[in-house]
């Protein structure tokens, strides 16, 4: 994903170091929230679904079809490119994970690669390996704030996903489906004595990152707009970076993961090179398990002997 | 062996049956009998073992999670063939040389990240191998996205069949020595081993450093058979192609790795004709595998001639 809306100036550093903080929140926002997928899955049920990511690509082409074939408008194709995946995500679970839940983490993570595998093949065989374009909705016309430009699709990405985010937040902090996740995600077994039916809950949790990442799927349709079956595997893996980055499991965790996986991306496009990128995003990774294996908001786990 | 000791070891049968396996393929080789295709494969074949084993060193019998196995490879592949093509060395020094500065890798990013456990080790070793890829893409010597052409392919069947043959046989010993036992103890309980007096770290990162050494090896391998490298060859998907062989064969199980890996590498060739299905079928069969035999083909055993003749009626209990 290169930026496309990467606008140099000559002379004008400070110009460009600001302009490069703008798409970095813009391209943060998207990891943001299919990271947010991953802390929800990983804190319920241990488990680093490599199919995520894929899930995200399946987002952006429901999107695709909904805007081109279907002619749809805009908030019927997202909320149809949120809807799809999440439902896709339950049923990943039903069949692939849920049979291995007390099945050695290696098996399970293992399976999810094959699921992960599976799906890009599929969507290679049904949408042809070639990129295709994203329609363009929003005028590419970009407003100047004071020698800035953002684009109208960051703005529109970026607010999207902060309702987006504010929405998830009130549902798991102050409903009472989202009490029964935070209860599931501390102690399973404690959870199902107080009558939570589990199943449902880990169902419903991926039902609700997949929504969030088949949003960022059609976010980033909106923003870079090339999309392919293989698209999810970079952003899939670097979104996890994300969520390892702000604290796996810890749900604000993930935004500030991917903001700062967003921010770092672009500042060391624009400073050193965009062929480098890939290295700094899993470098950090490195530093990150090494110095605070937690994470920046994530709480420690203490071993059990 | 007695019959107290509830898991099998390869037994002597184990070398007799390998013998005459690689016996009957280089018959015949030499006979000339063999198309240049299967050939290849065959090729392919012996540097996936070679892999698969030492990958099965690091994640199956000291049960450490690595992810990153293809970055090691990718070290051995380009250190030889730069030697190979600017120093003009013997082969097998250029194998050496590319094997030796993979371990030495391994041991600079084994001490650190080995304090990590499970996910996360899974996780760091994926992007040390994605770190690895992207400096191979960067560097001026490497040629990047291009890769290196013109590497002298010097390798012969017969040596990939050598080498593999060594690392199997080394890893079998190394399972049944003072050594091996320290390494099966940490993957079976490293809380315990470590208050038993093993130094837990200086085997994790022995066992780190070995796997490297050998997936180097097969690096130098690949790249003297080939001819052609680039940094695509040693993608973050070729180290879950060789985690799923050991997966598949059983973790700890190294003729469970040995068949995995011949299966998994001539599956897809003879699924070539449909090819557009073929990746479809692979993903799918790895699925239905991990849903119903989570612990792989073989488990923790090991295969034995003696229990193939006890399947086939031959009866022949007897211990040796």
């Amino acid at each position: 994903m290169a930026p496309l809306c990467l606008i140099k100036k000559e002379g004008v550093e400070m110009g460009l170091f600001i302009q490069q903080i703008v798409n970095g929140i813009a391209l943060g926002s998207i990891y943001a929230l299919i990271a947010l997928g991953y802390t929800m899955v990983y804190g319920i049920i241990r488990l680093i679904n490599f199919a995520h990511g894929d899930i995200y690509m399946l987002g952006a082409f429901v999107g695709y079809f909904a805007l081109t074939t279907y002619k749809l408008p805009f908030g019927v194709s997202l909320a149809l490119a949120m809807l799809i995946p999440a439902l896709l995500g339950m049923l990943i679970e039903r069949v692939a994970y849920r049979p291995l839940r007390k099945a050695p983490s290696i098996a399970v993570l293992i399976t999810a690669i094959g699921v992960s595998l599976l799906i890009e093949n599929l969507a290679m065989l049904w949408f042809s390996p070639d990129p295709r374009p994203f329609p363009q909705i929003f005028p590419l016309r970009p407003l100047e704030l004071s020698g800035i430009r953002v684009s109208i699709p960051q703005v529109i990405v970026f607010i999207t996903a902060v309702i987006l985010m504010m929405a998830l937040n009130f549902l798991v902090q102050k409903t009472k489906v989202g009490k029964a996740m935070r209860a599931v995600s501390q102690d399973k077994e404690a959870a199902s004595l107080m009558g939570i039916d589990i199943n449902r809950i880990i169902s419903l949790t991926f039902a609700l990152g997949s929504a969030l990442a088949g949003a960022a799927g059609v976010m980033v349709g909106v923003i870079y707009p090339r999309i392919q079956p293989l698209m999810g595997v970079m952003p899939g893996l670097k979104a996890f970076v994300a969520a390892v980055l702000g604290g796996i499991g810890s749900i604000p965790g993930a935004m500030l993961g991917g903001l700062i996986m967003g921010l770092t991306e672009s500042l060391v496009t624009a400073l050193i090179s965009s062929t480098w990128r890939d290295a700094i995003a899993f470098s950090l990774l490195i530093v990150i398990l090494l110095v605070k294996p937690t994470g920046i908001l994530g709480k420690s786990m203490r071993e059990k002997v | 062996m007695t019959l107290e000791t509830k898991q099998k070891k390869p037994d002597g049968y184990l070398m007799l049956f390998l013998a005459l396996l690689i016996l009957s393929v280089n018959l015949l080789l030499i006979s000339g009998k063999m198309p240049a295709y299967y050939k290849g494969i065959l090729g392919f074949a012996g540097i996936n073992i070679i892999l698969a084993v030492s990958l099965n060193l690091i994640n199956g019998i000291t049960g450490q999670f690595s992810l990153g196995h293809a970055g090691f490879m990718a070290v051995g592949a380009y250190v030889s063939a730069l030697i190979s093509i600017y120093l003009k060395w013997p082969l097998i020094l250029a194998l050496l040389l590319g094997a030796v500065v993979a371990a030495l890798l391994g041991i600079i990013i084994g001490l650190p990240t080995l304090r990590l456990k499970g996910d996360y080790l899974a996780i760091a070793t994926l992007g040390m191998g994605e770190i690895i890829r992207v400096v191979l893409l960067n560097l001026e010597i490497t040629k990047g996205a291009r890769g290196l052409t013109a590497i002298p392919r010097s390798t012969s069947i017969y040596l990939v069949e050598l080498v593999a043959f060594i690392t199997v046989i080394f890893t079998v010993n190394l399972m049944r020595s003072t050594h091996g036992r320290a390494l099966l103890s940490i993957r079976e309980d490293e809380i315990a081993s470590e208050a038993m007096g093993i130094n837990t770290t200086f085997y994790k990162v022995f066992a780190f450093a070995t796997g490297a050494f050998f997936a180097g090896l097969a690096g130098g391998l690949f790249a003297h058979l080939m001819g052609y490298i680039a940094p695509k060859n040693f993608e973050f998907m070729r180290s879950i192609e060789i985690l799923v062989m050991v997966v598949l064969g059983g973790l700890g199980s190294i003729t469970g790795s040995i068949v995995a890996t011949i299966i998994l590498t001539i599956l897809p060739e003879a699924l070539r004709s449909f090819s557009q299905y073929r990746m479809v079928l692979y993903s799918g069969l790895l699925i239905i595998m991990m849903l119903f035999r989570p612990q792989g083909l073989m488990g923790t055993k090991e295969l034995q001639v003696r229990e193939v003749f006890r399947l086939f009626g031959f009866g022949g209990g007897k211990n040796v």
